[in-house]
């Protein structure tokens, strides 16, 4: 049977291209792997080979032609012995290619699809039940309880990262892990972060739910692809077989006095990543519940420490089993002047500044994310439609900050009950310098949070 | 290439030298097939065809059992057909379509399959080095005696992360085998060009690994240095590097125009050192088959790929729905 050859596409954006040269003629037998032409496109001349194997019965479009299309047959290919059809009669065409379908493939995005809504309901459940007995502890030992405990419900759970097991955590985060669980699920890595954060995806591709920890965020650049394409994109790119429930964590953010390489919050990068959840607590009860969640959820976590946080003390409920549900903001403060939304140590100003606010009688509502992404943007939105005011507190740095995004969300979903510009304030537009006094300018201020909310009031 | 001709096993079947024959022509029939789908425009994007390189995983292959897992670069067609992925879905996703293994939303790079334990399909240069690692570790972790074949390339070779991954996996004995396919070309740049050491396997030295050099051509040698690694793993001895000499035939991917080696040096491997050939043979001249046994099997072979083909154009695209679904589980 006749079989016409056509003109290829060899790459991916060529439309047409030149038939440069034929290298077979009429009556020539090809086999599969033969080059049968050269053939330019508009990057370089390339050879094309022969697919089928059979004699070329008939040469349709001659050397040296330009502007062939794709899909144009160029040549017919026939079996030994067989006769050329007539011109286009027989030929058995291989079927055109698929409709691209780009125009019809369009879909809307939901964030631009939305409607108005109508005021979004915040979730304000409380996180443990009223009377529950609390018990005073740090950041730091919130953290450790919350690996310990779910060490001890679940053994595919395990510790990796730089000295977290015999030197007991850089930061002692992992404090007595490594005498409960034993150098099997408490693992000091070398220094190499690419490295151990690749064994650490591949581990949970294998069906274990690995807790890597950086020492702190700033090196986990190393190994920033390991987060973003081997852990946050596979499942999408299995088309859902394939998950990796991991949980990246250690301290972000400015500590005091360590220089430009060692302070940087990376909350608005891991946040803008499908496939990534971003959790950043402010207290040790947050901490602790977070955690929990985030070793339990199926899907990669990037979970955001503070140093400075590290040592505060706060409230933890005394529960055998205390989580906290990502996508769930906690409203800390109400209030009815305007909205004060921000997230882990950004908490502190926020708090400071409402109180300073309250005693000049403006009431500030003070919301912490907890999780950046899922982001509960209902609860802002519910929270901006009562106070009609919006300031976002973060230390990152100002251009594409999460309070960007934050009011992009509130301009297009409550512009109408905006009675003020929304102010971000973050860190300033500069690497973090190292001297004292140029460090502390280099932050966000509570001055600074204070001053935003007096200009949102116009008071 | 380095490597000499080795002299034909004694000790095959009939039936294994038969098995490898198809499993190699399944491959490079498919991965023509994949090449004149791309020219016709039904596949788009990045396509690495594997044509040359049958025998590295079919030996391999050969030498794993139910249980050990694989993972790959972008290069990945011949090891999916090679640990029993079904052409038709693997075929499916190349044209991104429904019926792919990732209902078309990973394409030629990215496909994966947990019944096989196939665990992809990476696209960045390396990457799948640590990864490989990890899952041999989650396999000591559980305590079975599973073993991870890492394939990479000679490109791959020189990053870093390949270090680092050498240096744990030696320090914690896993039970990994870091597979270089070693086809003498990195895209355009050719080992010698890229690196001053005589030999890549040797690097593993420098953290107590141990390897060796492996004629890629001969699925047979690939299949004996397989068993020797597999057997060095699962014994509990830590990690095992296999530099498998081999040749692509194809550009590095579809839009490579290949001008940074001769056609002679392509065509000399080709009519002398052909994988597929080989076996064929040693086949015939074993007298384990005639001329007609062979030609039914090619028949066979296309019929398959015929199959394979006609799916992935049938299959339909993906639901529009489908961009949103698989971000989390």
């Amino acid at each position: 049977m006749a079989t016409e050859v056509l003109m290829p596409a060899l790459s991916p954006t060529m439309e047409e291209g030149t038939l440069a040269k034929w290298l077979v003629k009429e009556g020539d037998t090809v086999a599969s792997g033969d080059i049968m032409a050269e053939i330019e496109t508009d990057k370089a001349t390339m050879e094309f080979e022969a697919v089928d194997e059979g004699v070329i019965g008939k040469i349709l479009v001659e050397a040296g032609t330009e502007g062939v299309k794709v899909n144009t047959p160029i040549a017919v290919l026939i079996a030994e012995g067989e006769e050329v059809p007539a011109a286009g009669a027989t030929a058995e065409t291989a079927p055109a290619p698929a409709a691209l379908n780009r125009e019809e493939g369009k879909v809307a995005s939901p964030a631009t699809a939305a409607p108005v809504p109508a005021a979004p309901k915040a979730d304000t459940t409380p996180d443990w039940p009223e009377g529950t007995k609390m018990k005073t502890q740090t950041v730091r030992e919130a953290l450790r309880d919350a690996m310990a405990e779910e060490m001890r419900s679940t053994d595919e759970v395990f510790v990796m990262g730089e000295e977290v097991a015999e030197y007991q955590g850089a930061y002692k985060i992992t404090q007595g892990l490594l005498d409960e669980f034993g150098a099997r699920r408490v693992i000091d890595t070398p220094i190499t972060e690419h490295g151990f954060a690749g064994i650490g995806v591949g581990a949970a591709f294998g069906g274990l739910k690995p807790i890597v920890e950086f020492m702190t965020f700033n090196f986990a650049m190393q190994a920033i692809d390991h987060l973003l394409n081997s852990a946050a994109k596979t499942l999408y790119m299995s088309g859902g077989q394939m998950g990796c429930p991991i949980v990246f964590r250690g301290p972000n953010g400015a500590a005091a006095r360590v220089g430009a390489q060692h302070s940087q919050c990376y909350a608005a990068w891991y946040s803008s990543i499908p496939g990534l959840k971003v959790a950043m607590p402010y207290s040790a009860a947050d901490a602790k519940g977070l955690l929990k969640t985030a070793i339990r959820d199926p899907n990669p976590v990037i979970f955001l420490e503070n140093e400075i946080l590290y040592g505060r003390s706060f409230d933890v409920p005394d529960l055998e089993d205390f989580t906290v549900p990502f996508g769930k903001a906690k409203i800390w403060r109400e209030g009815s002047d305007l909205t004060i939304v921000s997230f882990g140590i950004g908490m502190t100003y926020a708090l400071e500044a409402a109180e300073r606010l309250a005693k000049d009688g403006i009431s500030a509502e003070v919301l912490d994310l907890r999780t950046l992404r899922p982001m509960d943007t209902d609860a802002i939105l519910a929270s901006v439609m009562k106070t009609n005011r919006l300031i976002t507190v973060e230390e990152g740095f100002p251009q594409s900050s999460v309070g960007n995004y934050i009011t992009s969300v509130v301009m297009e979903q409550a512009f109408d009950y905006l009675d003020a510009p929304v102010i971000n304030l973050c860190g300033k537009d500069v690497p973090m310098p190292y001297a004292a006094n140029l460090e502390k300018l280099a932050l966000v201020t509570t001055d600074e949070v204070v001053e935003a909310a007096h200009k949102v009031t116009y008071r | 290439m380095a490597v000499k001709k080795p002299a034909a096993k004694s000790n095959v079947s009939a039936e294994e030298l038969l098995g490898y024959y198809r499993d190699m022509l399944l491959i490079r029939r498919f991965e023509e097939k994949a090449g004149q789908l791309y020219g016709m425009g039904l596949i788009g994007g990045f396509c690495h065809l594997y044509i040359g390189q049958e025998a590295v995983v079919v030996g391999l292959e050969a030498a794993a059992k139910e249980g050990d897992k694989r993972i790959t670069s972008y290069r990945d067609h011949g090891h999916m057909l090679a640990c029993g992925m079904d052409p038709k879905g693997v075929m499916a996703e190349l044209t991104g379509r429904e019926g792919g293994y990732s209902k078309g939303k990973g394409g030629s790079m990215h496909m994966f399959s947990k019944e096989k334990h196939f665990y992809g399909g990476h696209g960045i240069v390396g990457a799948q080095v640590p990864l490989g690692a990890g899952l041999a570790f989650s396999d000591k972790y559980k305590g079975n005696d599973n073993v991870t074949f890492t394939y990479f390339g000679d490109g791959a070779a020189n990053q870093g992360q390949v270090y680092e991954t050498y240096n744990m996996a030696m320090l914690w004995d896993l039970p990994v085998i870091f597979v270089i396919e070693n086809n003498k070309y990195a895209m355009g740049t050719s080992v010698q060009r890229a690196t001053r050491s005589p030999s890549l396997w040797e690097r593993g030295a420098a953290y107590g690994i141990t390897g060796e050099e492996v004629d890629g051509m001969d699925v047979l040698a690939v299949k004996a240095a397989g068993e020797k690694a597999v057997a060095h793993c699962r014994a509990g001895k830590g990690p095992y590097i296999l530099e498998v000499m081999t040749y692509r035939y194809r550009g590095h991917s579809m839009s490579d125009p290949a001008k940074y080696r001769t056609r002679d040096e392509v065509q000399k491997m080709r009519s002398e050192r052909d994988a597929i050939e080989h076996v064929r043979e040693l086949l015939l001249t074993g007298k384990h088959a005639t001329e007609d046994d062979l030609k039914n099997i090619d028949k066979d072979i296309k019929a398959v790929v015929n199959e394979a083909a006609e799916f992935s154009k049938e299959s339909p695209e993906p639901a529009l729905e489908e961009l949103w679904t698989d971000i989390y589980a």
